[in-house]
């Protein structure tokens, strides 16, 4: 079959940048090993440090990138100051030396282009790839208006493109950590509490006494400051209650683990609401004061006892009140965790709002070991010209599919990308800039005829991923450790801002993002929205309006400033107005109700596997994010691939032991492209498998992730929209065992 | 169903995902130093038994081989070091709780030994033989001379190098196969096994090789003794060094044991002894390089075997 | 003086940024390491236990590794620090031999290495790299000779382990239970 635009797996065309290969391991062999004690003392002085936030995840940790008396980087260690990370990174941050050091990083700029029949990518210059991005960019805007150009994005180049795009004429802007990930959980709580979760969470750990986990896998989820603050709970003796189908760590920490059967999870919560009310343990004065609905709730809940939630759940009623005890006995220091990737079953931003009820219940929103009122500091924008107005957005794009999304949809852009579309707003180009879009959006097949029907695109990346080998032009980013990015000013107990800035000199012939988006906004005519030779005159100019400067950041790394917005917690009985239309916490949320959906939410049943298929459940693990890390050097030392967790009582009615290599097969028999290594143990359940997110890369130019591993993403096809939001969930994927290589035809 | 895992793919090469440092150096190391034991010491109990005459082959014959034996053995040893420039850090000191150590000086010794016993011996086989150097000749004359001396002096010698090539693994209490003070004795035992078994082959005197046959009969009765009793104890020993036991019985290296080091390489030599003891024709290098072939593989399998042996917890 | 390190199992989720960081602070070669995770699960669904246990060197009181060092090489320091010095080690291999925790490796330039206590931290005031980036605040490490210090206040007051103490070499490092 013939694609207009096939994966291009093979290497690029030339040899540019073979000479600096194998650097990660020159690291090592430095003889300071041997060194006398005074020329340690020496080599001490020598090392130099320079401040910068973590982009191997979202927390964005702030740390110290040091480098050595050669000015190479040795090691990246947390800041003291900061009140995201205390000081201690995760394991990904202190190995996000290896992107840096990673011999297969994208070296130069690559241009698709056809010799022989056959489609490579050529290396390219700068000044080539730039031209070309933005004739094409103008080609497009010319032909179907400059909205039709659309940026994926996820982390710090997003910005720094999307305002390009914006001084281009587009808002159509979009970010898997929507969709796939917390937008449900956010439409939840906004219909409850007026306010969304954000991130990071506003949740005090540190301060509680109960702390409820609903398939959230702190631990595995190595979210720091939660991390941290679960083991300060973990001291505290704060009790933990997990809810996961599996035995997560966190499960092994916890007071409780109800292991539940999956996709059940509504029916436990709603009769954890049961107990409350009827037990009569609920915040009595804060319900009384803050809440909205109170009355309907209750009579909603009248029959979804523990009796009724054991028959679904197969959590025992004893298990469902004495849990529900103790929350309440720790209320309001309680916090029933919201959980950040909700995308699960199609009616997650109901089961988020029976967590938001939940937590209304027990009085934690703004108490003290519950949820407390978060900051972030405000820096004034680098001046600029204002944008154009587009003629249409996203919002026009999908009229009013889904009444609730507050951010941009990313199945919709993909849906609005094909062919096959059908509605007035088109999609013509992308940019895609920190998303490997195959292993994140669930849905290869509608990802697959965009990249056919697409006329342009152009991804921004670090490394040879998935979604580079269906780009047009491939621009290669320097890492977080060569550059300057945005100021990060995350909300937090207190406002903070963390700077990034380059310890080393981009590898290669990479760049950074602020400066790809510059010389293309040039191109394009836009030179004035980009009024700098450099980004650090933006941040000195902005650092001064807050009364500091460049040079003082670059020694301190982080800044915290004092709160304005009041305290941390409501005082005993203070008014307060919520963002809701009754200006109170909504139990019955009165805007679903207006436009036809459960205003306090229901049990549905969702679909079960037959027999012989096995739920595919997916999750975290500590050494790594999504499938951003799993060519890392110094991470895949740690954990080179994912397995298949199988229970005993499964792997023996299939002969599976412990190593051996399966593929799989799911509900719509779609094969895995490699097979995995099954694990077998008790930490899960028998109708469910599990696996880590993030592995099976298919693209050779990965060459310690190339076939490591099976990719969840590609198993996942049965996709449950929410249609409240539009979030993608993503579990109700059935899979069995193949335990022979099926062959390249079946999987492809 | 317990389930005990390494999560953080700790792959150190040569250690996961088991002990396996020490490859062929080590055993070929170990049945070369008990087999020059074996030698030195016959030679030098004849010499002190004033028995030269009767035995040449094992006071003079035999010897000739242990300077290359002795030779080869250090160079494996060396071959086997992995930071083979500061070998010499090995002669710098003297540590007595380390088998490692005192072997290396034991070797010191003995080497230079073994090659002035057989070089004072080499005119008496190559009549024709002159020494270029006249201090060689000197040395060599001195060694004749006092050869009675220093054949208690040597006698010792060959015994601590023949128990070290066993206390070397046994003091490693880490590897439960290793962990068993049998472990000395029968190294010793074995290596004069051996050490007979080649004097025997060498010999051509009938007396000799009947004395030399009866005493190696001897020593694999008592080999065999002590190999029941290291069985015995480990199993009345604790979990990992029942585990190890079971290594031999039932476990991987089963048949390598029971055929090659126990019938091939030490009941059959024994019955075919016997019956040339008995009369029987028998050609004599048939059980010599079956006990010899035996020790080699003997000290493979320990040296190998005990690499898997590790404790749990 | 006498150092050692407390480990709380019951906080440890198992990450290995102790290994990282180690690999980073110590320059560990990628494909080696001078600690390590280990995870153990017990029973069954949903009756299940699970330990996370980071590990290392235990700087044992009775060190079979020095004691079958033949240079001095492997040799013990103020503290009770089990050491190697580069220069001094052959590469004969006896101490990782002797040592049942596995917890040497042969370095790829030749000589035994393993971990040090991040000797050259300690020596400035500073916490060993693995306990100071641990998210979890599980690892205490000081000198058991101070009552004060944060190992000694851990184990007073709660329960603990050392591993494989049937092997005789008086571990030093302590898993809090
Ligand atoms: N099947 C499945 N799908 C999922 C999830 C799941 O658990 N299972 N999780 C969902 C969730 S919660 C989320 S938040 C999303 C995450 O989705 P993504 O953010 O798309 O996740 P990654 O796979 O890490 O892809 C990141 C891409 O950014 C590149 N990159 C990394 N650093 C930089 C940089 O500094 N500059 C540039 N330009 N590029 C960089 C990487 O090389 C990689 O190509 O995935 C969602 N999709
Ligand atoms: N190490 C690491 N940490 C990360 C990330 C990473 O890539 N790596 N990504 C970060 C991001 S962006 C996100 S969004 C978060 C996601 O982290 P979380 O929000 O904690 O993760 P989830 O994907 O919701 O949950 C995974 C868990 O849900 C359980 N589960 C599966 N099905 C069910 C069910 O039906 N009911 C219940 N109750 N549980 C179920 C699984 O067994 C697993 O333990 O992690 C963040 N932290
Ligand atoms: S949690 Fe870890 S990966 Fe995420 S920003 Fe912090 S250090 Fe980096
Ligand atoms: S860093 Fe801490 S929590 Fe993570 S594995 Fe090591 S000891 Fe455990
Ligand atoms: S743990 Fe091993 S290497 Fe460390 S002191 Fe003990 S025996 Fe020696
Ligand atoms: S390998 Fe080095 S440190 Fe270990 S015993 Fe031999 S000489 Fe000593
Ligand atoms: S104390 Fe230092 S050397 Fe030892 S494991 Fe920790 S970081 Fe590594
Ligand atoms: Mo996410």
């Amino acid at each position: 079959m013939s694609t207009r635009r096939d994966f291009i797996k093979i290497s690029a065309l030339g040899t540019a940048g073979v000479a600096v290969a194998g650097s990660a391991l020159s690291l090592f062999d430095r003889s300071g090993l041997f060194a006398a004690d005074d020329s340690t003392q020496a080599s001490l002085k020598a090392v130099k440090r320079y401040p910068t936030y973590c982009e191997v995840c979202f927390w964005k940790c702030a740390g110290w990138t040091y480098t050595d008396a050669e000015g190479r980087i040795q090691k990246i260690i947390g800041n003291e100051d900061d009140p995201l990370c205390n000081g201690r990174l995760c394991p990904r941050g202190t190995g996000g030396i290896g992107m840096y050091y990673d011999p297969d990083r994208l070296k130069t700029p690559l241009i698709r282009v056809t010799r022989n029949g056959k489609q490579q990518f050529a290396e390219a210059t700068w000044g080539e790839a730039l031209d070309l991005v933005a004739s094409r960019m103008k080609e497009i805007a010319e032909k179907y208006g400059p909205e039709s150009m659309a940026l994926f994005n996820h982390g710090s180049p997003g910005s720094h493109l999307g305002h390009m795009l914006k001084a281009f004429g587009s808002s159509n802007i979009t970010a898997p950590s929507y969709a796939q990930c917390r937008g449900p959980r956010e439409v939840g709580f906004v219909a409850t509490f007026g306010a969304a979760v954000g991130s990071p969470e506003p949740t005090d750990i540190r301060n509680t006494k109960c702390l409820v986990l609903i398939g959230s896998h702190i631990g595995e989820n190595m979210h720091n400051g939660q991390v941290q603050e679960m083991s300060d709970a973990i001291d505290n003796g704060a009790a933990i209650i997990t809810v996961d189908p599996r035995f997560s760590t966190a499960a092994s920490k916890s007071k409780y683990w109800l292991p539940i059967k999956p996709a059940t999870d509504m029916a436990l919560l709603l009769a954890w609401i049961h107990v409350l009310v009827y037990d009569d343990l609920y915040d009595k004065d804060y319900i009384r004061q803050y809440a909205f609905g109170f009355d309907q709730l209750k009579e909603h809940v009248k029959n979804m006892t523990p009796e009724w939630a054991y028959g679904i759940t197969t959590i025992k009623p004893d298990v469902i009140r004495k849990t529900a005890w103790e929350m309440a006995k720790a209320s309001p220091a309680v916090i029933v965790h919201p959980g950040r990737h909700v995308t699960w079953y199609g009616d997650d931003t109901q089961r988020s709002r029976a967590i938001a009820i939940l937590n209304a219940l027990l009085g934690s929103w703004g108490r003290r070991g519950g949820f407390y009122y978060k900051e972030s500091a405000s820096v004034p924008k680098y001046p600029y010209p204002p944008y154009p107005k587009p003629k249409w957005n996203w919002k026009d794009m999908m009229k009013d599919k889904y009444k609730f999304a507050a951010l941009s949809v990313s199945n919709d852009f993909v849906e609005a990308s094909t062919a096959s579309y059908q509605g007035d707003h088109k999609i013509h180009g992308w940019l895609v800039a920190g998303t490997n879009l195959p292993l994140t959006m669930p849905g290869m097949p509608a990802l697959k005829e965009a990249f056919d029907s697409l006329d342009f695109i152009a991804v921004v990346d670090t490394m040879p991923m998935e979604i580079t080998g269906y780009a047009d032009v491939i621009l290669p980013e320097c890492t977080y450790l060569e550059r300057y990015d945005d100021l990060r000013k995350s909300p937090s107990r207190e406002p903070t801002i963390a700077l990034r800035m380059p310890a080393a000199k981009p590898k290669y012939d990479s760049k950074p993002a602020w400066w790809i988006a510059k010389k293309l906004g040039e191109r394009l005519g836009l030179g004035e929205y980009f009024n700098y030779e450099d980004y650090s005159e933006v941040l000195d100019w902005q650092l001064k309006k807050i009364g500091t400067s460049l040079e003082e950041m670059q020694k301190k790394g982080v800044m915290n400033l004092e709160r304005k917005y009041g305290p941390l917690y409501l005082a005993k009985g203070e008014d307060v107005k919520f963002n809701t239309n009754t200006g109170k916490i909504e139990l019955y949320a009165t805007d679903f109700a207006a436009e036809g959906f459960d205003p306090i939410p229901v049990y549905t049943k969702h679909e079960e596997p037959e027999k012989g298929y096995y739920r595919l459940i997916y999750g975290r693990t500590p050494p790594h994010t999504f499938s951003r890390t799993a060519n890392n050097p110094n991470l895949t030392d740690l954990q080179k691939e994912n397995h298949l967790w199988v229970n005993p009582k499964v792997a023996k009615l299939w002969d599976l032991r412990p190593g051996d290599k399966v593929w799989l097969k799911n509900q719509d028999d779609v094969v895995s492209e490699f097979p995995i290594k099954v694990r077998v143990t008790e930490r899960i359940r028998w109708d469910s498998i599990y696996m880590v997110h993030g592995f099976g890369h298919s693209d050779k130019k990965l060459s310690r992730a190339y076939g490591k591993g099976a990719s969840d993403s590609h198993l996942i096809t049965n996709i449950k929209i929410d249609p409240l939001m539009g979030g993608t969930g993503m579990r109700s994927n059935f899979v069995t065992f193949l335990k022979e290589d099926p062959g390249k035809e079946v999987r492809s | 169903m317990r389930e005990e895992l390494i999560i953080s793919g700790r792959m150190n090469p040569g250690i996961d995902p088991y002990l396996s440092l020490w490859h062929w150096p080590i055993p070929v190391y170990l049945f070369l130093g008990g087999l020059a034991a074996g030698i030195l010491f016959f030679a030098s109990l004849y010499t002190i038994l004033d028995r030269e005459k009767e035995m040449p082959a094992a006071v003079k014959w035999s010897t000739f081989t242990v300077p290359a034996i002795l030779s080869i053995g250090l160079f494996a040893l060396f071959y086997d070091l992995k930071h083979q420039l500061y070998f010499w850090q090995l002669y710098t000191t003297i540590r007595l709780e380390s088998p490692m150590s005192w072997g290396a000086w034991v070797l010191m010794l003995i080497t230079p030994l073994s090659f002035l016993w057989a070089g004072s011996y080499l005119q008496e086989a190559i009549p024709s033989w002159k020494w270029k150097f006249k201090i060689v000749q000197e040395i060599l004359d001195w060694t004749a001379r006092n050869r009675k001396t220093l054949s208690y002096f040597i006698m010792s010698l060959a015994v601590i190098l023949g128990i070290y090539t066993g206390i070397l693994l046994s003091a490693f209490n880490a590897r439960p196969l290793w962990n068993t003070s049998i472990l000395g004795p029968l190294f010793l035992v074995s290596g004069l096994s051996t050490g007979a078994a080649t004097i025997m082959w060498i010999s051509k005197s009938h007396l000799e090789r009947r004395i030399m046959s009866k005493i190696d009969l001897m020593l694999i009765i008592v080999e065999l003794f002590l190999i029941t009793h290291m069985i015995m104890g480990f199993l009345a020993g604790s979990q990992v060094q029942i585990e190890a036991a079971q290594l031999f019985l039932g476990g991987p290296f089963t048949v390598s044991f029971w055929v090659f080091v126990i019938f091939l390489g030490m009941v059959f030599p024994a019955i075919l002894e016997i019956l040339e003891l008995t009369g029987f024709k028998i050609p004599v290098a048939v059980p010599a390089i079956l006990i010899l072939f035996g020790g080699l593989v003997f000290r493979f399998i320990m040296v190998e075997a005990g690499q898997i042996t590790r404790y749990l917890y | 003086m006498r150092y050692a390190m407390a480990i709380d199992t019951k906080k440890c989720v198992g990450c290995s940024d102790c290994v990282v960081a180690c690999q980073t602070e110590n320059n560990v070669p990628i494909g080696y390491c001078r600690d390590w995770i280990t995870e153990t699960v017990d029973g069954s669904y949903p009756n299940v236990e699970l330990e996370l246990r980071s590990e290392r060197c235990n700087h044992c009181d009775n060190a079979p590794c020095v004691r079958c060092c033949p240079t001095g090489a492997s040799h013990v320091v103020e503290g009770g620090i089990v050491l190697v010095t580069p220069e001094e080690c052959i590469g004969c291999g006896a101490c990782i031999q002797s040592c049942p925790y596995d917890a040497r490796y042969s370095h790829p330039e030749g000589y035994v290495d393993k971990c040090t206590f991040c000797d050259h931290l300690v020596k400035r005031g500073q916490e060993p790299a693995c306990v100071a980036v641990c998210p979890t605040k599980c690892m205490y490490f000081g000198d058991l000779d101070d009552p004060d210090s944060d190992v000694s206040v851990s184990l007073k007051n709660r329960k603990f382990k050392a591993l494989a103490p049937e092997a005789g070499t008086e571990p030093q490092i302590f898993y809090l239970m």
